[in-house]
């Protein structure tokens, strides 16, 4: 029997959409993996296994990460967003609206990625994280279109529903914007 | 306008796909791929993976159920010793759970012996020969008049040969099947499939069973461009393991392995002749299509039949011919025939458009046709022309300065380029049926699916309408074998044929219902098989015209598009909003195959090296700017109840072509080798 073929376990505990988990993972199991295999939380999608689709882009202690790179048991004690943690009591996210009304999906297989990226997006660039195409550093990123583009890059649509993407990103910016001004 | 029903569902994460059905007790599965691409499986060692704790079964040729033999034989998964190309399925491990499955198929031994093999496309292959049909059942060749006497005689010759390579479809939702044996000898499959009455019957005649005793469900399916359109091997494995471990198996396609397991489109060499007057006005149109396709299964695919509709010309050939490689069996992808055979038709018109000194535009306008030119029968509509006349204006081609290169801002060269699309409007037999209910509500069952193109949504529309009912009255049941059946979303076809099937059962349940519905409601269904053999005779295809601007970085050869537009006549469009989505997805694609989509044959090793999606580049976010569509309005009373063609492929047609001839436009250089990566175009800046 090969040693190097044991498996090992550990435990650890995930806070995963405001709920705590405690959990016996393989050391070499994914994040992705245990959210769809263990937890039941299929929203997070396998696209490509290597962090190279986005399709897998959760909020991992409140940064957007690809579950698919992200071993389980590294993380022990994390906070971990998925998409079915977007909504809040039933009430879809402007983001999760927009994508809806501007028809920002087809197969919808990328469509959970997307949302928990273009939800950081709207958080980094509140943050003032500037991008590759910001022109000015030293004020507060403006998303427009381009840099919607650029930010939303890590996250391949083979169905080609960028441009609805583009629009539903800028919608959901400007209504939490507005919003944020109202407060 | 109306929003994608399942939107809710798949903007929160609920909507499952094949993989995310919960089973009891699952196993997983994973898959071997063969070390080489021609030879004989001498021996395979599964004893050092059957002793990993928590492996449960190795299956390959030496222990693999019997099957039975079907048309294609990629699915004769384990069936024999010979292996046909580098990375076809040898041998598979079912354990406990992936991660134990994935490390203990490296531990899988195969020895082989192999023999010399040949996977390069050329088009002096001895061995390539005349199919007898190419997809699905076009004649090989054709000829009409005196192609070559009219091409040498003719004032203005363009002759010259265009490449396109091997494309991977790459939905992003990887092959999947996640298969259970029920205790009544029935197999339930949910799987990642375009159509779940076709899986059905083709997976029933491999296990030898009823096909009732199948039953495949997918009513989300993550895209599939073709390439889910027939069962793909993950369906037969995933089954063969449920039965061997007496569990439900899981099993996805790795995204590495997808690449030699589920399809491709054939890379083409094609050879352009055109023979025009002096005025553009064609006199002899000849394509001659080099192919392939693996030792494994005949796919031809009919790159030369768009060309045999769109122009006039008396004098015309087209062939193809096949080389049957020691590769990966390459199957549809988006508008297979069309989108590679359309990228040379209208580059070559382009080539003719400058050799001529006529504008594109017009010159197309010039060789327009009111009959199939080869057929001789009339369209039931054809509107290239207002599509081409619409998108000049939109798009303002005005302004377009008719010489091509050297027009700079700062270090970019811009230009602006055209390109025609074409895609037949296909009607394929259908089942559906349509039910009353006393509180007012109608429930169509129909097994088509919605592989993202709007397929619920839009046949929702078309039984409302049928009813005369608020479409919020009205559900439809797709994406399930038990369903009334149905034939594949492909070939542009779905809503048309689907569509068909719900109107004529609607109708024949409101027939019924005389204004009420009794008791336990009323119910009626529809066979449209024998209405589409009683269509007139008419040459059916949607058209359109891409227009595109790019920017060339004279420094680094990087191509961007700037604007792009698609101007379709497809018939009644049925939900704009998805319409929309469609063809801009389609013309997105096209993108991709215009500027950066390309398998890389390795003839050394026989299969293709850049086997993931860091290597296999699709258009990302930033790839894609101004790209839109529109639609004319087009009436057509010869095509089905709705007046719809399909819209599902000719977004891709012609956008490539497009592409490449803005670049021309830009920079002056011609190329004619996909994809104009930086690395092709700057030597020539």
């Amino acid at each position: 029997m090969d040693s190097e073929v044991t498996p090992v376990h550990a435990e650890i505990t995930l806070l995963v959409n405001g709920t705590e988990h405690r959990l016996r993972v393989d050391t070499r199991a994914s994040l992705l993996d245990t959210l769809r295999e263990d937890l039941g939380l299929t929203g997070s999608k396998k696209g490509c296994d290597h962090g190279q689709c986005g399709a897998c882009t959760v909020l991992l202690d409140g940064r957007r990460a690809n579950a698919c790179l992200a071993l389980a048991v590294a993380h022990d004690g994390a906070e971990v967003v998925t998409v079915e943690g977007l909504a809040r009591d039933g009430r879809l996210s402007a983001l999760q609206e927009a994508f809806i009304e501007q028809d920002g999906f087809q197969c919808g297989y990328c469509t959970p990625g997307q949302l928990c990226s273009a939800t950081a997006v709207l958080d980094e660039a509140e943050r003032g994280w500037p991008s590759a195409v910001t022109e000015d550093l030293r004020g507060d990123p403006v998303l427009d279109d381009d840099e919607i583009r650029e930010r939303m890059s890590g996250n391949l649509c083979r169905c080609g529903a960028y441009t609805g993407i583009v629009k539903a990103v800028g919608e959901a910016a400007r209504k939490t914007q507005a919003e944020e001004a109202k407060a | 306008m109306t929003d994608r029903l399942e939107g809710r569902e798949k903007v929160t994460g609920a909507a499952r796909y094949a993989y995310e059905y919960p089973l009891d007790d699952p196993a997983y599965a994973a898959a071997v791929q063969s070390t080489i691409a021609k030879g004989e499986i001498t021996e395979v060692h599964a004893d050092a993976a059957l002793r990993i704790p928590g492996v449960l079964a190795v299956l390959s040729c030496e222990n693999a159920p019997h099957l039975h033999e079907v048309p294609d034989a990629e699915l004769a998964l384990f069936q024999s010793r010979t292996v046909s190309y580098r990375g076809q399925f040898v041998a598979m491990v079912v354990a406990e759970t992936l991660d134990i499955a994935r490390e203990a198929a490296r531990h899988v031994r195969v020895d082989y012996v192999s023999e010399p093999f040949d996977a390069r496309l050329s088009a002096d292959d001895p061995r390539l020969y005349k199919p007898d049909t190419v997809n699905p059942v076009f004649p090989a060749d054709t000829e009409q008049g005196d192609p070559e006497g009219a091409f040498n005689g003719s004032a203005v010759r363009v002759d010259a040969t265009y490449t396109t390579p091997a494309e991977h479809n790459n939905p992003m939702e990887p092959h999947t099947t996640a298969a259970r044996w029920n205790d009544d000898g029935t197999l339930t499959l949910y799987d990642s499939t375009q159509g779940s009455s076709p899986t059905q019957e083709i997976v029933a005649q491999v296990f030898g069973l009823d096909r009732t005793h199948v039953r495949v469900i997918s009513p989300h399916v993550g895209g599939g461009f073709g390439s889910k359109g027939t069962p793909r091997p993950n369906v037969v494995l995933a089954a063969m393991a449920a039965g061997a471990v007496g569990r439900p198996v899981k099993f996805a396609v790795p995204r590495q392995q997808m690449f030699a397991t589920t399809g491709y489109r054939t890379p083409t060499i094609q050879r352009f002749r055109l023979g025009a007057d002096a005025d553009g006005t064609l006199n002899s149109i000849i394509h001659e299509v080099f192919e392939q396709s693996s030792t494994l299964t005949e796919f031809a695919e009919q790159t030369a039949t768009p060309t045999r509709v769109v122009y006039q010309a008396a004098n015309r050939r087209t062939s193809h011919r096949l080389a049957r490689l020691d590769v990966p069996t390459p199957s549809w992808m988006r508008a297979p025939g069309e989108t590679p055979g359309m990228f040379a038709l209208e580059s070559a018109m382009d080539e003719l458009a400058f050799a001529a000194g006529v504008d594109p535009v017009e010159l197309r306008i010039r060789n327009d046709t009111d009959r199939e030119p080869e057929s001789g029968l009339p369209f039931s509509s054809r509107n290239l022309v207002a599509c081409l006349r619409e998108g000049a204006d939109r798009f303002g081609w005005e302004h377009r300065d008719a010489a091509p290169g050297g027009h700079w801002e700062g270090r970019k060269l811009v230009g602006m380029g055209v390109a025609a699309s074409t895609y037949p409007a296909y009607m394929r037999p259908n089942k559906a049926t349509a039910r009353a209910d006393e509180d007012g509500t109608f429930t169509v069952r129909i097994a088509a699916a919605d592989i993202g193109t709007g397929a619920r949504t839009a046949l929702t529309l078309i039984a409302a309408e049928a009813l005369k009912a608020d479409a919020d009255r009205v559900t439809v049941e797709i994406g399930d074998s038990s369903l009334p059946e149905a034939t594949v979303a492909g070939g542009s076809a779905g809503t048309a044929s689907w569509g068909t099937a719900v109107v004529r059962a609607c109708e024949s349940l409101r027939g019924k219902m005389n204004g009420s519905v009794p008791p336990g409601g009323l119910e009626a269904s529809a066979d449209t098989a024998a209405e589409l053999d009683a269509r007139d005779e008419y040459a059916r295809h949607a058209f359109g015209a891409q227009f595109t601007e790019v920017e060339v970085d004279a420094d680094t050869g990087e191509v961007r598009v700037r604007r792009m537009l698609g101007v379709f006549a497809a018939g009644r469009i049925i939900n704009p909003k998805t319409a929309r989505s469609q063809f801009i997805g389609g013309m997105t694609m096209g993108i991709g195959m215009a500027l950066m989509e390309e398998s890389v044959m390795d003839p050394r090793f026989g299969d293709y090296v850049n086997r993931d999606l860091a290597q296999y580049h699709v258009p990302a976010c930033a790839d894609v700017r101004d790209v839109d569509a529109a639609w004319v309005e087009e009436s057509d009373p010869h095509l089905n109840p709705m007046g719809s063609k399909g819209i599902g492929e000719i977004g891709i047609v012609g956008a490539a072509a497009s592409v490449a001839n803005a670049v021309h436009h830009a920079t002056g250089v011609r190329v004619r080798d996909l994809p104009i990566t930086p690395a092709r175009l700057l030597p020539l800046l």
